[in-house]
């Protein structure tokens, strides 16, 4: 008889912080750039290199910390994590271990079962390591140091979620979180963002916990939780078979949806932890928090509240623009630039969201300037567009940030407001369809919304839909006083 | 004399005056080198071309008056684990060898505004790691005075150029001793100044929390000037300190009125040659005339250092060396099967035994189930050894003790027997656990003619204590700045003892 269980995870998670320099030296943090050239005698280990700690990576830690209702250590310091691997340099990682940054925090996250509290064991910084690069032709292994000494912070949470979704919906609000604070863009495929899944799973009712796996190599949210499922399936395998789980360290292959074994507690490493000697003790003074805490900016929960207030749109609304701290910045930049935030507002939930689907982007990648928004939504109220021509434009602003009054120039997309035009167009489709009119002129009103689309189309799309309706309402009810059939139309 | 014989002080006088270039300067560097070296072996590389290529830079800076320091055109032998941008810089171990930095340390930066000329890099203990400069992957450094025995180390290349008179001044390092040690063995003056007031940047590290960069000259006052322009705050340093004041010269008096000095017992005891005793405490009794007041007291927890120095520098030598792998530069073993291996075999051929067998003690007590036995108390322990040492400067300005136990060893004594090595320590690795200020005088000959020096130990940033203790001491003493006799025993000097009241060596 097979038995009830229960998964236990805690995450770790790793975030590259959003400096312009490295944590101990100057080098820049800009991702790509040719293998080290973003490197100096610090963050490639050259002896008698010393480190030196940024600032801007401490407050940003901080203010996640905050952020994730930690308590600021008021004095914490970095130690060396001791281990071999040519990616890093020094054979040694500055972390820190014995008195992390933050502590004892936590963050509410809703599931379809209701909120819950995750809590947050500790925040702590360290160095992020280099990259290896293996030359199969050559044969041989090649490292780039350019990400060598870029800030990380490492998430450590409680084992406290039971399910995929409760890491997600943890990892999401996490996420969201950093994002407005700005300390990091969280992309996970650019590893920016990196999750690790500790989990055990636990007969249900029992207090005692499993052994616990740990995994790696999770590079979307959609991975993570196949292999939760995965993990979790393989342990509870194992257990029905009357054998034990291992406490190793494995790597998920998302193609194949399995894991592998990567490293064993037998062959566990010794760090060899010991505080680092070459960076004084960090002091965190109450005025340094203070001034951290007073730079925080807007969290979520704020905005949600403050766009249905301040700017009229409905709980649903801001719900979905606050979901991403780039859809937010654009939405008020665009809103308080042409006064519209309802017209802002549809924008980004319709097109702007459909194309994202479309392409296959995250809302954080947005890259076009709320001015052309606005641009857009001016032009459009302004008639000197239409509606269907704006979704044109707005796709060319999406895609590559064109401004809309240039780009409707240069497409010849005006709206025609030359009645004469309009008039002979219009009069052509009359001629070109006898049933409509008929139609028409039996009562059928709606036989000229036909007529409408065809004159539309013949216009290329770019007249005034409401003008043309007038005018053919216009032109036919004439057709009707003249007795039907006259077919021509007046022309002055 | 010659121009080698002259303390820097008084050669950039003359290069000032225009009576010595720059460029004659190093020229007779060199020369002395040329002549010395065969037997004495104090440099690991001369670099004869930078050398006068500098000092001809120098000169021009000198006549159009942008430069006019005191060491302005003065000729530095630098240690060779302080790194020297487009110079070779090794350690003295087949791990760097060949290995060129792309910059300078901080201080070489310092001493090269002031105008120094580098005339190459001195030999040493590995990677720092000796008190004889026997473990150098280059051969070993004879005693000036006497080539049958070590020059002391780590710092033996230094302190022997400088007492061969092979160079003006140079600069060295001093984890546990290796400036103040070899110092006393080389009959030079040497400086260990408090920690972070000279820039560890560029400095190959083996002790992190214990290194310190300093002068070894040919009397107090060089050492003060030098003192003077190689200390700095640099950010780059995060345990660099910015101090109020960088004027060491203005110590120089000749008087030690009011000056208090303590004689610890711990430091007199057993172990400590009679010889070496009783020069030291002479030290004592001639500032005493000069009006100091001196006493005897307890520093206690003396028996703790050693164990305590050896676990925390091994522990932050086993990480800080964890870089040399054969990954980036430096040396890599010509044949391996896999990354491991390359690692074990590059290591393993690369350094030598004594700098391996401090890697493992180091990598031992941080490792997990004994970092609270062994790293963990020995922190405890130098908390309290530097408060015992505050309670001691609460009475007392100068701490007077000896520099090592005994004057220099002969050759091939020392490396058979760690542990006493280790125990020769005893009087200088406290002042760097503690952090302190340190400075070896030379205070007498040994019945074999060899030098004995005396430590005056000042709390922390209380340099010109010291300063003005040794300037003092100097003036009434004949021993500064003495040559050996290089090449054979110390002949008549043999039996030379200090008195009080004589002159100095110098005019």
């Amino acid at each position: 008889m097979s038995r009830e269980y229960e998964t236990v995870i805690g995450l770790e998670v790793h975030v590259e912080l959003a400096t312009k320099t490295k944590i101990f030296c100057g080098c820049s943090t800009q991702f790509g750039g040719a293998p080290n050239t973003h490197t100096c005698p610090v963050c490639t280990g050259m002896p008698g290199a010393l480190p030196v700690l940024n600032r801007q990576a401490v407050e940003y830690a901080v203010a996640v910390g905050l952020a994730a209702n930690c308590t600021i250590n008021r004095r914490c310091q970095f130690d060396r994590k001791n281990y071999f691997y040519p990616d890093n340099p020094q054979n040694y990682q500055i972390s820190q271990l014995y008195q992390p940054l933050c502590v004892n925090g936590g963050i509410e996250i809703e599931t379809g079962r209701g909120r819950k509290w995750i809590g947050i064991h500790e925040i702590h910084m360290e160095e992020d390591a280099g990259k290896l690069i293996h030359d199969e032709k050559e044969g041989c292994s090649l490292v780039d140091y350019n990400r060598s000494g870029v800030p990380l912070i490492e998430i450590v949470s409680e084992p406290d979620m039971r399910d995929a979704e409760e890491v997600i919906a943890y990892l999401e609000k996490l996420r969201l979180m950093i994002q407005y604070l700005g300390a990091s863009d969280c992309k996970l495929q650019e590893g920016s963002m990196r999750v690790d899944v500790n989990l055990s799973v636990r007969e249900a009712e029992t207090e005692v916990l499993g052994t616990r796996t740990e995994m790696k190599n999770l590079n979307s949210f959609k991975a993570i939780a196949r292999a939760i499922q995965g993990e979790r399936q393989r342990q509870i395998s194992l257990l029905e078979e009357g054998k034990p789980v291992i406490q190793e360290t494995r790597r998920w292959d998302d193609s194949k949806e399995c894991s592998y074994p990567m490293r064993s507690k037998e062959d566990a490493k010794d760090y060899r932890y010991f505080p680092e000697p070459d960076l004084p003790p960090i002091s965190i003074s109450p005025q340094w928090l203070a001034q951290i805490r007073a730079c925080q900016p807007e969290m979520r929960t704020e905005k949600l509240a403050r766009y249905q207030k301040e700017y009229g749109i409905p709980e649903y609304d801001a719900r979905i623009i606050t979901e991403s701290k780039r859809m937010a910045d654009i939405f008020e930049a665009a809103a308080d630039i042409c006064n519209k935030p309802k017209k802002v507002s549809n924008w980004l939930m319709g097109e702007a969201m459909r194309l994202l689907k479309e392409t296959g982007q995250d809302p954080q990648e947005l890259s076009f300037a709320p001015e052309n928004l606005a641009k857009l939504i001016d032009l459009i109220d302004a008639g000197v567009i239409n509606g269907t021509v704006g979704k044109k434009v707005f796709e060319a602003i999406f895609r590559e940030d064109a401004d809309p009054v240039r780009y409707i120039e240069e497409k010849g997309l005006a709206a025609v407001n030359d009645e004469d035009a309009l008039k002979a167009a219009a009069e052509q489709v009359i001629r070109e369809n006898p049933q409509s009119v008929e139609d028409f002129h039996r009562g059928k009103k709606k036989a000229v919304g036909f007529l409408v689309g065809q004159t539309m189309k013949a216009m290329g799309g770019k007249a005034n839909p409401q003008t043309v309706n007038r005018l053919l309402n216009e032109m036919l009810s004439g057709i009707s006083e003249k007795s039907a059939g006259s077919g021509r139309g007046e022309r002055s | 004399m010659g121009l080698m014989d002259l303390t820097a002080a008084e050669l950039g006088k003359k290069i000032r005056a225009g009576e010595v270039s720059a460029v004659e300067a190093a020229e007779e560097a060199l020369a002395r080198a040329e002549v010395k070296e065969g037997q004495i072996h104090a440099y690991i590389s001369l670099n004869p071309d930078y050398a006068l290529k500098r000092a001809k830079q120098v000169q021009k800076q000198i006549a159009d008056g942008t430069l006019s320091g005191p060491l302005a055109g003065v000729p530095v032998a630098v240690k060779d684990n302080i790194c020297t941008r487009g110079i070779p810089t090794t350690c003295a171990s087949r791990m760097l060898e060949g290995f060129v930095p792309p910059y300078s340390a901080r201080a070489v930066e310092n001493l090269e505004k002031a105008g120094a000329v580098i005339i190459g890099k001195t030999n040493m203990d590995e990677f720092a790691m000796g008190s004889t400069t026997e473990t150098s992957a280059f051969g070993v450094t004879r005693n000036p005075w006497n080539l049958e025995h070590v020059p002391g180390g780590s710092s033996g290349g230094s302190c022997a150029a400088v007492a061969a008179r092979e160079v003006s001044f140079a600069l060295a390092s001093d984890t546990g001793g290796s400036i103040r040690q070899p110092s006393a063995f080389c009959g030079v003056t040497g400086l260990k100044p408090t920690y972070g007031t000279v820039s560890r940047y560029g400095l190959v590290a083996y002790g992190s929390s214990l290194d310190q960069i300093g002068p070894v000259a040919k009397d107090v006052t060089d050492c003060a000037a030098v003192l003077e322009a190689i200390a700095s705050w640099d950010p780059a340093d995060s345990t660099s300190v910015k101090r109020d004041s960088y004027d060491f010269t203005g110590a120089l008096k000749d008087d030690a009125k009011g000056l208090r000095i303590g004689i610890p017992r711990d430091y007199f005891g057993a172990g400590l040659n009679p010889e070496v005793k009783e020069a030291v405490l002479r030290v004592a009794w001639v500032l005493e005339e000069k009006g100091a007041a001196a006493e005897e007291f307890d520093l206690s927890l003396v028996q703790y250092a050693i164990p305590a120095y050896y676990v925390i520098a091994c522990a932050e030598a086993s990480s800080n060396l964890a870089r040399f792998d054969g990954v980036k530069y430096g040396y890599r073993a010509a044949e391996y099967a896999g990354l491991h291996s390359m690692y074990k075999k590059t290591r393993s051929e690369g350094f030598g035994p004594e700098v391996k067998r401090r890697i493992m003690l180091g990598s031992f007590v941080l490792s997990s189930g004994y970092y609270d036995a062994y790293y963990r108390k020995a922190l405890q322990a130098r908390t309290l050894i530097r408060q015992a040492f505050d309670s001691a400067f609460a009475r007392f300005d100068v701490i007077l003790a000896p520099a090592a136990p005994s004057a220099a060893p002969r050759l091939g004594e020392s490396l058979d027997d760690p542990v006493r090595m280790y125990l020769g320590d005893i009087y200088t690795i406290s002042a760097n656990l503690a952090g302190l200020p340190a400075i070896t005088v030379p205070c007498g000959m040994d019945s074999a003619g060899l030098p004995i020096g005396a430590q005056l130990i000042g709390d922390c940033f209380e340099e010109k204590k010291i300063l003005r203790a040794a300037y003092a001491f100097e003036q009434a003493a004949e021993y500064a700045g003495r040559s050996p006799a290089a090449g054979k025993p110390a002949g008549e000097k043999t039996a030379a003892a200090p008195e009080a009241g004589k002159g100095g060596a110098q005019g």
